[in-house]
């Protein structure tokens, strides 16, 4: 659980705050300044203080101009450094999200991330919407998506869709080619609707430790209120903030994510798949399923793709735990204008690229940020009609119905 | 200094509007109220003033859902008095509104009032001046920016067409405010709970409203398609060559 630390103009006065107000925050301590979290930040370059120089600029007490600069904005909160750190110091849940805790509470977040913030507060998600609309994505499908509320029977499956999936025109194709997946194989299932708020991993990697709490406490008053056997997110943040830290403020909830629960029902899905095409496709990890904490979920979407007819996998260069984010955690999600402007790049047009040198015609995600992230890459880079970018629901959907 | 903020809440437009049984309203069974864009930046050009010269902002709304939300939110920024007008306020005019205010201001004994110079149900930002009227206060409208010194404000005003102009007014005054020096700040959750703990909401109830001098609604619908529209068929050379018979014949050809 990240806690925010308290305004204070000295580095010594804050280093002291968070050794002691962040989980493992003592392991500060053994930072080398190596400098490995800098090298892999995939925007380390662009930052006046990337991850290492932060730690130094804490020990020397000299604060002052990393809290003058906003480049820490850029972190897209990937847990590149964290995974590399030979120290095991948890800079993303730690020293990254306590500096962007602070930089809130001075008033010095970018426009647009402090929009998406507010939205989460008054709505319920971070685009703004009208939480009563959380569900009309399913609107229109037969058999009929059971909305707990209404349906008032236990489900095998309670589905946590989260604010992407539920608003964003592109997603919203990919939570109805779920939804045929799901109904294909028989699982008995439901969402929450109107009931399902913001899942709070944003809120919680940038520091807005009050937010993600409510948010939190919503969903699981959500969850305590209905009878299930498993819940299962197609959002990989969802995934990560439940899994790892909902607990720290009292919410115990078991969650999958669905590649996972694709698995363990292959029997079940995979005499369904009739459907092939022959098709090159390269799977793009995400973080927060991965490396994040260490969630280590590789291997699963791997086999599930395996399952379609006509696929042949191939690997980008970089892979697994060196995945590159595709740029939208950590509030990078709304944070594009701000990123451009520093950097001058952006990581879903490397991993565009990376795709495309490996021969892909299909470049396969399980992420909710990922299909319209990769999907703009593709155009911005020129490559249009190139590559195909799909969830691994549509991809499955496909296979089902043709 | 005292700076009071008036904030009034208007229909938020994250739900659909529609019109009630009536004919002449809006239906209010889904409707959700948000503080007036305007007035938003009304608080926070006030703290802006105050975080530069000292004072005290207070802050005056109509009770209405959400209201104690938006009133700590205000106290989290830096507003001192929170006070909030109880009686049925719901459907208020611009009038009753005003007069409203005006009675809770004359109390607080402001130097400065600060209050959004519109509201997307009120573009004619009528609130306003009517509330400068009952003080006996001069009146400023679209208003980007204030300085005070010596019992003087020189604000910035804004006209059409990217015209500015400073002006100068003897205070007290009110200030309708177009936009905030800077765009209304963000803070965090943990604050606004801080604040729910160290603030008072000051409640005052309103008694009987005035509404005269308000116009009365007739009808409220929806834009209606018009039947005057034509549509041009064939291909490019033929819809093109038909569009400018009709430029000439409506005269915007010659």
């Amino acid at each position: 659980m990240i806690t925010s630390t308290i305004s204070t103009n000295g580095g010594r006065a804050f280093y002291d705050k968070a050794l002691k107000a962040m989980p493992r925050g003592e392991r500060l301590k053994l930072c080398l300044q190596c400098g490995a979290c800098s090298g892999i930040c995939p925007y380390g370059f662009a930052m006046d203080y990337p991850p290492h120089s932060i730690i130094a600029a804490l020990r020397a007490d000299d604060f002052t101009p990393v809290l003058d600069s906003d480049t820490i904005w850029l972190c897209i909160s990937c847990f590149a450094c964290s995974n590399v750190c030979p120290a095991q110091i948890p800079l993303t849940t730690g020293i990254l999200a306590s500096l962007k805790s602070e930089m809130l509470l001075r008033g010095k977040a970018p426009a647009e991330l402090q929009t998406a913030l507010t939205n989460s507060r008054r709505y319920g998600n971070t685009l703004g919407q009208s939480p009563r609309k959380r569900a009309d994505w399913a609107r229109g499908l037969t058999p009929p998506v059971p909305i707990m509320a209404e349906f008032k029977e236990p489900v095998e499956v309670l589905w946590y869709v989260g604010d992407y999936a539920s608003y964003h025109p592109r997603v919203q194709k990919v939570s109805r080619a779920m939804a045929r997946v799901l109904q294909a194989m028989g699982v008995k299932f439901g969402i929450l609707g109107p009931e399902e708020n913001s899942d709070g991993d944003a809120q919680c990697l940038i520091g807005e430790v009050g937010l993600f709490e409510m948010l939190a406490l919503k969903n699981a008053r959500a969850f305590d209120k209905y009878e299930f056997k498993e819940l299962v997110t197609t959002d990989p943040h969802a995934y990560n903030t439940m899994k790892n830290e909902y607990p720290g403020v009292g919410v115990s909830v078991p969650i999958k994510h669905y590649t996972q629960f694709l698995v363990e029902h292959l029997d079940q899905l995979k005499p369904l798949l009739k459907r092939g095409q022959k098709y090159r496709v390269t799977y793009h990890d995400p973080c927060c399923i991965g490396r994040a904490n260490k969630n280590n979920i590789y291997d699963e979407p791997r086999q599930v793709l395996g399952a379609i007819p006509g696929v042949e996998l191939v690997e980008m260069p970089h892979h697994r735990e060196n995945s590159i984010c595709c740029g939208g955690g950590g509030g990078g999600m709304w944070l594009d204008g701000f990123s451009w402007e520093h950097a001058r790049t952006r990581t879903s047009e490397w991993r565009v690229a990376e795709a495309l040198s490996v021969g892909a015609q299909v470049l396969a995600v399980s992420c909710t940020y990922e299909t319209p992230r990769f999907e703009d890459a593709v155009k911005s880079t020129g490559h249009e009609g190139e590559l195909i970018v799909k969830d691994i629901a549509e991809l499955l959907a496909n296979a089902i119905s043709g | 200094m005292n700076i009071v903020v008036p904030i009034k809440f208007v229909p938020d437009l994250v739900e659909e509007m529609t019109i009630d049984e009536s004919g002449a309203a809006l239906d209010r069974t889904w409707l959700r109220l948000i503080i007036n864009e305007f007035d938003d930046h009304a608080i926070e050009q006030a703290i802006l003033l105050k975080e530069r010269g000292g004072g005290q902002v207070m802050v005056v709304a109509p009770e209405v859902e959400g209201v104690d939300d938006v009133l700590y939110t205000a106290a989290a920024k830096g507003a001192g008095r929170l006070i909030k007008l109880t009686g049925d306020l719901g459907n208020a005019n611009n009038h009753a509104l005003a007069r409203v205010f005006a009675t809770a201001a004359k109390d607080l004994q402001p130097d400065l009032v600060l209050i959004g110079v519109q509201a997307h149900d009120d573009l004619d930002g009528a609130v306003g001046p009517l509330l400068a009227e009952y003080l006996g206060m001069p009146y400023l409208g679209y208003v980007s920016a204030v300085e005070v010194s010596d019992g003087k404000a020189t604000v910035r005003k804004e006209y059409p067409g990217g015209l500015m102009a400073e002006m100068e007014v003897t205070l007290p005054a009110v200030l309708g405010i177009q936009a905030a020096e800077h765009p209304p700040r963000y803070v965090v959750t943990s604050k606004i709970y801080q604040a729910m703990e160290a603030t008072t909401i000051e409640a005052q109830a309103v008694g009987e409203l005035d509404p005269s001098g308000g116009l009365t609604v007739d009808r409220m619908f929806q834009p209606e398609a018009a039947e005057r529209a034509t549509m041009i068929e064939g291909d490019l050379t033929s819809i093109a060559t038909k569009l400018v018979e009709i430029f000439k014949e409506l005269s915007v050809l010659q």
